[in-house]
């Protein structure tokens, strides 16, 4: 099942930046170059932190449900706007309920459940991609205010 | 990273330096809710200044902290919530529910040493 909103900014590819999730420490160095990227960009400290906070969610869950994944960080090119494209991917079991999952307050890890809709609130673009079995993909769009 | 715990008077305080791992977090939790009976502290000042981001997972493990140490007889305030980290935690509504803060470590021994001592429970004959 995937959820899709429409696309308005393309992402320069030699502007993407793979970061590769396995481990906790993993998490943490990729929302440091999300933030890196969000500051070199002359986003603004509140949304750079954003953008951070984003990838945390988003590199934990691969952590915790995938085992394994990868954070990619990207420009997007639509000037004079200034933009950031975040994907999160792996192959691992995929989300079942994908409706549940984005409403809040359901986890299947004893957690807030609160991730992936938080998430969604926080960014301007949102499109996740997942079945069972088939790995999950998140893709978000952040734009500078 | 490890966080150093400083011990003074009645209160434990850890100050979170340097970014933080989910381990390291945990980590602290169950090293300050084992310290706090080790020093028979009456209060714990946790100072998040260092702290890169307050996401689900660090907003549950710090309210499940604060939660233990209260089971273990001691009071817990939070302190140095950035303004950035602040609005964060808000767009992804998260609330540190009953566990108090404070601006920052001054204010923060301040709210403790305002909180009355509990009353020692009275055994009926
Ligand atoms: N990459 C993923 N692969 C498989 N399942 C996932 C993935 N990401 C999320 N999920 C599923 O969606 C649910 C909701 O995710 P969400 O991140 O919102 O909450 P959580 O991880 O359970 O808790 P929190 O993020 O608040 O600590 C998860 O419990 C899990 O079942
Ligand atoms: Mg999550």
């Amino acid at each position: 099942m995937a959820i899709f909103q429409v696309n308005t900014a393309t992402t320069l590819m030699d502007t993407i930046e793979t970061v590769p999730i396995r481990t906790v420490t993993d998490i943490v160095i990729a929302r440091q170059r999300g933030r890196d990227r969000a500051l070199s960009m002359r986003f603004s400290e509140t949304e750079a932190t954003l953008i951070a906070t984003i990838i945390s969610e988003l590199a934990r869950n691969i952590v915790l449900y995938a085992q394994h994944g990868e954070i990619l960080i990207g420009s997007l090119d639509n000037p004079p706007r200034r933009g950031i494209s975040i994907v999160s991917r792996d192959e691992g079991p995929g989300i079942a309920d994908v409706q549940r999952a984005l409403l809040g307050g359901y986890s299947t890890s004893g957690g807030l459940g609160l991730g992936l809709c938080g998430v969604r609130r926080m960014v301007d673009e949102f499109q996740l991609e997942t079945a069972p079995g088939k790995g999950t993909t998140v893709a978000v769009k952040k734009w500078a205010r | 990273m490890d966080v150093p715990i400083l011990k003074q008077r009645d209160y434990l305080i850890a100050s979170i330096q340097a970014v933080l791992t989910d381990r390291d977090l945990l980590n602290l939790r169950d090293k300050l809710v084992q310290q706090v009976g080790n020093f028979r502290s009456k209060g714990v000042i946790l100072d998040v200044t260092g702290l890169d981001v307050m996401d689900s997972f660090s907003v549950r493990t710090l309210r499940d902290m604060a939660h233990m140490i209260r089971l273990r007889g001691a009071d817990t305030v939070i302190v140095g919530i950035q303004p950035e980290v602040a609005f964060a935690m808000v767009q992804l509504g998260l609330s540190l529910e009953g566990v108090p803060t404070a601006l920052d470590l001054e204010e923060g021994l301040a709210y403790l040493g305002r909180i009355p001592k509990r009353p020692v429970p009275k055994h009926r004959p």
